[in-house]
């Protein structure tokens, strides 16, 4: 389980760069199926209007599963990711075309710990908003 | 509704053991769109130092949740149609591979309000059917409008 990445040519306030990963309903279909996660708001738009919704809304977990590929491709090996947290501020709205949304990740080394372990500050954005807030992944480098 | 503030602190029975699979890790990462091999080809996962292919960061999101049946108890007066995902975080010991067999443990540990929002936090504590600790999960979901 060793990163690629080694701590020591890492240094704080370096950036990673932003990656964009697609997103469109058939991806909420399987990420309800692989999950278990059946909530209709995420798959039925005449249900999530009839609670509010402007539309199908991503599930959030789907939108942190990107952000934590984002971190494990940047790592090397998804096995140096020893915590990763995040707060759901925004919702990914995905229309019923065949574009779907963009959800548009990308990073910050915000810390050095002991270890050989870094904070990574995750941002991720999806139509101009912030749908991730307070996101940190800490990673074990090589 | 207000949410009933007697659960905070009331646990789960530990889950039925979970067994992790590969196939299960596969259909995970193709859900979420990650080609990478350490999650799909058990070689590409041993050179890598593990004993077999690792699961995502966010899987245990597939059995930690123990806590359901908590959350489903009428007493608990959550309204599920009005239901968002708040916060998530997961803590590693270890990578998660095929071959775990996993006991969820889940705790609510924190209601309250926000605005017209009510917030619920479950902590789920999973280990190997051994007993060694592998994952802590942090859970808060919001019930919109549910303290309004």
């Amino acid at each position: 389980m060793a990163a690629t990445v080694k701590y020591d040519e890492v240094e704080i306030g370096q950036e990673i760069p932003a990656v964009d990963y697609p997103v469109r309903r058939i991806n909420l279909v399987m990420y309800a199926g692989a999950s278990g996660d059946f909530n209709p708001i995420h798959w039925n738009e005449r249900f999530a209007k009839t609670v509010g919704l402007p539309d199908v809304i991503a599930h959030g977990m789907f939108t942190m599963a990107q952000g934590g590929r984002f971190v494990t491709d940047w790592a090397g090996d998804p096995g140096a990711v020893v915590d990763y947290g995040v707060r759901f501020s925004s919702m990914v709205v995905v229309p019923d075309d065949d574009q779907g949304t963009v959800i548009t990740v990308s990073g910050v080394i915000e810390e050095k710990l002991e270890d050989k372990r870094v904070v990574v500050a995750l941002t991720a954005k999806c139509d101009g908003s912030r749908v991730l807030s307070k996101a940190r992944a800490v990673v074990q480098l090589a | 509704m207000a949410l009933n503030r007697d659960f905070v602190g009331r646990a789960s029975a530990p889950s039925a053991p979970y067994e992790v699979s590969r196939v299960k890790i596969r259909e995970f990462a193709t859900a979420i769109g990650d080609s990478n091999p350490i999650y799909h080809d058990r070689e590409a996962a041993q050179a890598a130092g593990h004993p077999d292919v690792v699961a995502p960061p966010t899987f245990p999101i597939v059995f930690s949740l123990s806590g359901g049946a908590i959350l489903a108890d009428p007493e608990l007066g959550l309204n599920f149609a009005m239901v968002v995902h708040g916060e998530q975080r997961f803590e590693y010991r270890r990578p998660i591979h095929a071959g775990d067999e996993l006991v969820s443990v889940s705790t609510v540990t924190d209601i309250r309000s926000v605005g017209r929002n009510e917030f619920i936090t479950v902590r789920s504590d999973v280990a190997t059917v051994e007993g060694e600790l592998v994952c802590t999960t942090y859970n808060t979901i919001v019930e919109r409008g549910g303290a309004g």
